[in-house]
């Protein structure tokens, strides 16, 4: 089970990219918890500057813009 | 693994450069048609050209497919030139910063460094905590949404390459002095409490290997959302500006935004505070304005208001900043749109 949070004040580009997350799970068949972080102070907290970030088991792998579904495919599996 | 990750990530770049200059090709051949596809389109309607409907649909037929063309090629290349930058990057080149220098990088790193509005929090919460000076913070938060590629694209398209590329210097000048002052003044503890407490480390993000086929896609990105989101206020500002052209009274006009009313140059900012449009819906009404004897400085001044201090943005930027410190914003660029108002009034006299 991988715990997978997307970073973002819930902008549309912050819900597709939940629903890539979600996408690249099924599609590789690996268990995910997917948690949205709305919340600026906790977002910051993650040292990043820029949103949607993705963070997969507590390591940020992605921060700014949507991801290439490639590289997704290989954190989620990875 | 790797060499599997490599087959599908790296495909040969050739296609897509091959793809890309035939595009290219398509858009020049597609540009040096546009004076004779309007003319055959406007001679199409019953209506004689000289009158003024036909003045006003001639100018609309013209304007719409040059702009979406000229905007097209501005926002694919931005689009192309933001794969080489992000936010994360410009902060380390940032962090640490002496003021003057670092408002100048800053400033023109905001040109470039990919960066959605609804990114402003974060980036400026990532940004301070990260030890980025507040008033090269600053210059890049005013650059940013100021010169932008929309307004260049427009302002090339409409009105030429010199004043796009004085709207650009001078742009790029209000956020640099902008955020010098800020920074002279010292207003740290008027941020929101809250973020001071917040002492993030900086993300350590895996190296993202962006190809030439990535950089092209990442433009044309850009262009499917970019024009895809400002088409219609582009249409809807070239009609305004084409109605404008037709039928608006040139002497009425140049005696409330012409020169010699210096008292517009100051009304123009006021009036474009309130006012949220983009870039796209302002600048095809701007060029008709100038048409009928608006001052370029009171006009760029009305855009540049318009664009800059928005309230949308001020209202995001209010869950990090106390209302000093967004007054204090507004007045330092403010102040600064309206010099460059008056100047320019003066320069191009």
């Amino acid at each position: 089970m991988k715990d997978v949070k997307v970073l973002g004040p819930g902008c549309a580009r912050c819900d597709r990219a939940v629903t890539m997350v979600k996408d690249a799970a099924a599609k590789a068949g690996v268990d995910v918890t997917v948690e949205k972080v709305t919340d600026y102070a906790a977002i910051a907290g993650y040292g990043i500057a820029s949103t949607p970030g993705i963070v997969i088991d507590g390591k940020v792998v992605h921060a700014g813009g949507l991801p290439k579904p490639d590289d997704l495919a290989r954190w989620i599996s990875g | 693994m790797t060499t599997d990750v490599k087959a599908i990530g790296h495909p040969s770049p050739a296609p897509w450069l091959a793809a890309a200059a035939a595009g290219l090709a398509i858009w020049a051949a597609l540009y040096s048609q546009l004076v004779p596809f309007s003319q055959w389109l406007v001679s199409l309607l019953p209506l004689a050209r000289e009158s003024r409907l036909g003045e006003a649909i001639a100018f609309f037929f013209y304007d719409v497919p040059k702009v979406l063309l000229l905007l097209t090629l501005v926002v694919f290349a931005m689009g192309v030139v933001r794969t080489f930058f992000s936010p994360e990057r410009t902060r380390a080149l940032l962090a640490g910063r002496r003021e003057g220098v670092g408002n100048v990088m800053a400033a023109c790193l905001g040109i470039v460094t990919p960066f959605c509005s609804c990114s402003a929090v974060p980036l400026f919460i990532g940004f301070v905590s990260a030890g980025v000076p507040l008033g090269v913070t600053f210059s890049f938060l005013i650059a940013a949404p100021m010169v932008n590629e929309i307004a260049l694209g427009l302002l090339f398209a409409l009105l030429g390459w010199k004043v796009a590329l004085t709207y650009l210097g001078f742009g790029l000048g209000i956020a640099i002095m902008a955020g010098w002052v800020i920074g002279r003044l010292k207003l740290e503890a008027w941020l929101e409490p809250w973020v001071l407490t917040i002492h993030a480390g900086v993300a350590t993000l895996p190296d993202r290997t962006q190809t030439w086929p990535d950089r092209i896609r990442a433009g044309l990105e850009a262009v499917r959302e970019i024009v895809g989101r400002v088409w219609y206020w582009i249409i809807a500002g070239i009609a305004a500006g084409a109605m404008i052209h037709g039928y608006a009274p040139e002497e009425l006009l140049a005696s409330i935004m012409g020169r010699e009313a210096w008292w517009s140059v100051p009304a123009a900012v006021v009036i474009g505070i309130p006012m949220y449009s983009n870039a796209a819906g302002i600048i095809p009404v701007v060029e008709a304005l100038l048409g009928k004897g608006a001052a370029l400085g009171t006009v760029l001044a009305f855009m540049m208001s318009v664009i800059a201090l928005s309230l949308p943005e001020m209202i995001i930027l209010r869950k990090v900043l106390s209302l000093k410190l967004i007054a204090v914003f507004v007045g330092v660029v403010g102040t600064g749109i309206l010099a460059v108002g008056f100047l320019f009034n003066i320069l191009f006299a």
